[in-house]
């Protein structure tokens, strides 16, 4: 049986090989292969026969755009699930996983929460992996006794948070950018939500948002193809259990209103280092103005060495070891950031190096030479994106929850290419207002009022009106 | 697990996770999301139980006449390879005062040489779609592209051109060792733990050069001259000290020939004496207290113990290393293993504990165990706790359960590592660097499948002594900046720092 199974595998792989060079020439994306379930539930696969192991990830749309007023909600509903499941404890979860070398792992972010397993897939190891990864789906019971004791860890997660100044930055620059959206919502929650949290919460949150309408499923592996049906139905059929049935997409998360005016926010902190990180609400998935905005921040900051903020920033002033800009697409849109980290005393200096750099680009766009090398590396260094199960299954998650079209890798540098000096202008003109940024900075004594409007002043010289109105605010390091 | 090849102590060069570039951006929020979390365990290697890659696909290895090691491993999943040139030069080849020399000489190979000039080469090794970097450990330091395998031939040219080629142009040098001491106030200075790391292992050892961080202490990285970085390239860059990796979708005839005509152009140079530096036995426990601005306490604790390369060198039996190695995995291979299980759950005395056995190193080092007490547990009951995991281990055999788990984990990793090419080449070129040879790979899932019970209890009972630990306390002082307290003058508290 088995070693029929694999002759076939062996001889499709072959077979699509064959066909894969006839049709194309040069980079093949992995072939995305999509169904629907008979209950409902979207699959992706791909088939990697070389090496004998399984990916599977179910993704939700169940992060924490979606907790509600309980901050913290999607993230705990998640952590407990591997600490109880049909009548096993969380120990006899995790021996269930391990014992037969499986790894078990679920998540979340502000869109999505998952469920992952990876396992070699010799039948011994792989059928009660896959067996305890349906129980889990299933009828995980969130025990009482376990959820206590998460309570106390998300607590002493949120010290740790309070003793990292990248952290305590990413925190502030979220919540000001979003103000009342969802995606401002702390993603740990906080002390006073994580205390009120209810077991009962989780449950329900659990029945509403982990169901088959709202979850996509990801196989990447040496399975066949009839294997692999098999299995997504049996899936589904475990996140239909308990007369839960198919359940209701979630709702959607609501639109992103842009910044109405430039902020900036210092949260004095005992560092050697001042954190800064400036942005605004960028693109989301899908978004028309996807490439031209990916193409143009791969110049501006998005290619690591070649990138003008590394040149200005660090090459030519050695102002910062780490700097960066990039456009996060999500569900509504994502945070457009740049950030860097620099010595206190460079703080003023590097903020304005950056601004320009910003402020300049966003104006004039790159270069014809620039964009070329963006568009050599981008092209040439394609085949690197899916070279492992673990970056494919990665892009199937993506490609699955964002209901991105299947052929999105095949397409990919072909759309970067054909894009214009002039669209990526045009684009950068539209979608980033230099005068309208989030600025957060985390590290330094408290600063007077003045400097700090000084430092907003270099950020919207030219919106001398606005000034007046600017907000200034002082944070105090969050207990 | 903080085990593996994995090594610790690593720095990688030029950006950090932080550049998330193009379509992963989808998920980085999650990278961000993780940041400063304590949800899984202390260390950043967590959880990765590294090793060994079965030989469908061998390793060719060839040896150029002017001494360099050559290792292709095919694999041909996608058009891809990585390239990686390892030199055996780190930390621990250096001496007090030009600690972090190393590293920074890593940073200047970015800088240029007579042919690609400084920018040049990233925007040649950028056109051809690479990926690229570098990163310096206690005993080596190695630079790679991952990149399409029909772009091989420009990165190997580039790589050859840099080993001997290299300028120092002091502009260059000057702003380079500011933008490396903003890496150690990053990585080191604004981080209490890994603050605590340092001095902890520099307690440890007392003249083991492990005892010096990777990234350099400030003074001395403040007083570095471009001639120390000069005099260190000439010494220790040559091609009898390097060794080239390539692994992916490769064919090793030709890589053979690319790498006589690009590198068997150079002549080998005799490399200076490196001194023995055995560290002096430890004759009692030793202790020391970090007091740092932050939130939660921390305890790092170090048993001196033999290596993987101990065993190779015929000073402690061939089991032993794999012993300690098994020993790691059943306090800390996942969820179901005895810290997760009693202390994390159970006991409730650890909001997380790790347990690392650091054995791939050319000199001997440190079987380490970290953690962070729970909430109202006292750093020194989680100490008494943790070490008594360790006793139960000198007295009582561990069950088959377990030993079976760990076995299972251990031959299941093997397969699932070989996903990433980079990772596969990273394992070559450290083992051949520190000595063990590449051929440990092959050893490594039968000398871990053989270990026994009795084994484990005995290297538990030999190596873990109290007289060979050494254990760091972290003790979080308050976070207000002095500004705010010189702002309330009158009151007591604002004397306290």
């Amino acid at each position: 049986m088995k070693m029929n199974a694999l002759i076939k595998i062996r001889l499709k792989a072959l077979l699509g090989g064959l066909l894969l060079v006839i049709t194309q020439l040069g980079f093949a994306a992995p072939k995305i292969e999509n169904w629907v379930t008979d209950s409902g539930l979207q699959v992706y696969y791909v088939q990697v026969p070389e090496l004998p192991m399984l990916d599977v990830r179910l993704t939700f749309a169940a992060g924490s755009a979606h907790d509600g007023d309980k901050a913290g909600l999607a993230s705990m509903t998640s952590s407990m699930l591997d600490k109880g499941a049909a009548g096993m404890n969380a120990d006899q979860v995790a021996e269930a996983f391990e014992s037969v070398g499986a790894e078990f792992s679920t998540g979340s972010a502000r869109d999505m929460a998952w469920i992952s397993l990876r396992t070699v897939t010799r039948a011994e190891q792989m059928q009660p992996a896959l067996a305890s990864w349906k129980k889990i789906i299933a009828s995980p019971d969130f025990p009482e006794a376990d959820f206590a004791r998460l309570k106390k860890q998300m607590l002493i997660g949120l010290e740790a948070e309070k003793q990292s100044p990248a952290a305590i930055a990413s925190k502030a620059f979220y919540k000001n950018l979003y103000h009342d959206h969802p995606y401002a919502q702390p993603q740990n929650g906080t002390e006073k939500s994580i205390q009120s949290m209810r077991i009962d919460d989780l449950k329900n949150y659990y029945k509403r948002f982990y169901v088959v309408k709202n979850a996509q499923l990801a196989l990447v592996g040496s399975i066949s193809r009839n294997e692999a049906e098999k299995i997504a139905r049996q899936i589904a059929d475990a996140l239909m259990s308990k007369g839960k049935g198919a359940g209701e997409k979630a709702p959607e998360v609501p639109e992103v209103q842009p910044l109405p005016k430039a902020e900036v926010i210092h949260i004095p902190y005992p560092s050697k280092q001042a954190h800064i990180m400036i942005g605004q609400p960028g693109d989301k998935r899908g978004d028309k103005d996807y490439f031209k905005l990916y193409l143009g921040n791969h110049v501006l900051g998005g290619s690591g060495f070649t990138s003008r903020l590394m040149k200005e920033v660090r090459v030519k002033r050695g102002l910062a070891y780490s700097v960066y800009s990039y456009f996060i697409p999500m569900q509504e849109n994502g945070p457009f950031m740049l950030g860097l980290q620099t010595r206190l005393s460079e703080t003023d200096k590097a903020l304005e190096v950056v601004r320009d750099v910003l402020r300049k680009f966003q104006k004039e766009g790159p270069t014809e030479e620039e964009l070329k090398a963006s568009k050599l590396n981008i092209t040439g260094g394609f085949p690197l994106r899916t070279a492992s199960n673990d970056d494919i299954i990665g892009y199937l998650a993506m490609i699955g929850f964002y209901a991105m079209p299947l052929d999105y890798l095949d397409t990919f540098t072909a759309k970067v290419n054909k894009i214009t000096r002039d669209e990526v202008i045009d684009a950068f003109k539209r979608r980033v207002d230099p005068d309208k940024m989030l600025t957060v900075i985390v590290g330094g004594e408290e600063k007077h009022k003045d400097k700090v409007k000084d430092n907003a002043k270099e950020n919207s010289k030219a919106e001398n009106k606005t000034l007046g109105k600017e907000a200034i605010t002082e944070k105090k390091p969050q207990k | 697990m903080i085990t593996s090849l994995a090594l610790p102590g690593v720095i990688r060069t030029s950006f950090l996770v932080l550049v998330i570039m193009g379509l992963s951006g989808a998920f980085s929020s999650l990278v961000l999301a993780d940041s400063g979390s304590i949800q899984g365990k202390t260390d950043s290697n967590t959880n990765h139980i590294s090793n060994s890659v079965p030989d469908n696909s061998k390793v060719h290895e060839y040896q150029l006449k002017n001494g360099m090691k050559v290792l292709v491993k095919q694999d041909k999943r996608a058009p891809v390879a990585v390239i990686q040139v390892w030199y055996r030069i780190g930390t621990s080849y250096e001496h007090d005062g030009i600690t972090g020399l190393s590293h920074l000489l890593e940073h200047m190979m970015f800088k240029g040489t007579k042919k690609h000039a400084s920018g040049e080469f990233e925007k040649l090794v950028s056109a051809i779609g690479a990926r690229n970097n570098a990163f310096t450990s206690q005993d080596y330091t190695a630079y790679y592209e991952v990149l399409a395998s029909d772009k091989l031939e420009t990165a190997i040219e580039i790589e050859a051109d840099r080993m001997r080629n290299l300028l120092f142009d002091p502009e260059e040098f000057k702003k380079e060792l500011e933008v490396v001491k903003e890496e150690r106030r990053l990585r080191t200075d604004d981080n209490p733990n890994a603050l605590m790391r340092e001095q902890f292992n520099a307690v440890a050892f007392l003249n083991s050069p492990y005892r010096a961080p990777v990234i350099g202490w400030m003074v001395d990285l403040e007083h570095m001259k471009v001639e120390d970085a000069h005099d260190w390239y000439k010494k220790w860059y040559t091609p009898n000290n390097a060794t080239l990796v390539i692994v992916g979708d490769v064919d090793p005839e030709q890589i053979h020939a690319w790498a006589e005509k690009y590198f068997g152009v150079y002549q080998s140079h005799p490399l200076p004496d490196v001194k023995v530096r055995t560290e002096v036995e430890q004759k009692g426990i030793r202790h020391i207290t970090m007091k740092l601005p932050a939130k939660l306490p921390g305890l790092r604790m170090g048993f001196k113990v033999p290596g993987m390369i101990s065993a190779k060198k015929g000073e402690v039996e061939k089991w032993e290393p794999y012993a300690l190695e098994v020993l790691a995995y059943i306090l800390d291979g996942g969820d179901s293993a005895r810290f997760a299980k009693n202390l994390v759950r159970g006991r409730e005395i650890a909001a997380s504990a790790g347990a690392g056995y650091y054995s791939y190193g050319r000199l001997p080092n440190l079987f380490v165990i970290t953690g962070v007490p729970a909430k109202d547990v006292s750093t020194a009951d989680l100490q008494k706790a943790l070490l008594n995991e360790v006793d139960i281990l000198k007295n009582e055999l561990v069950s088959e359960a377990e030993l079976k788990r760990v076995k299972a984990q251990v031959v299941a990793n093997e397969v699932f590592e070989r996903d990433s090419i980079e990772h596969v080449a990273t394992l070559l070129g450290s083992l051949e660097s520190v000595g063990l040879g590449h051929q440990y790979m092959d050893d490594y899932v039968p000398g871990v499948l053989a270990v026994t019970a009795e084994q484990i209890r005995e290297v538990a009972k030999k190596y873990l002594l109290e007289d060979h630990l050494t254990v760091a306390e972290l003790i979080p002082q308050s976070l207000k900046t002095t500004a705010k307290t010189e702002k309330k003058p009158s009151t007591t508290k604002s004397i306290k720092k």
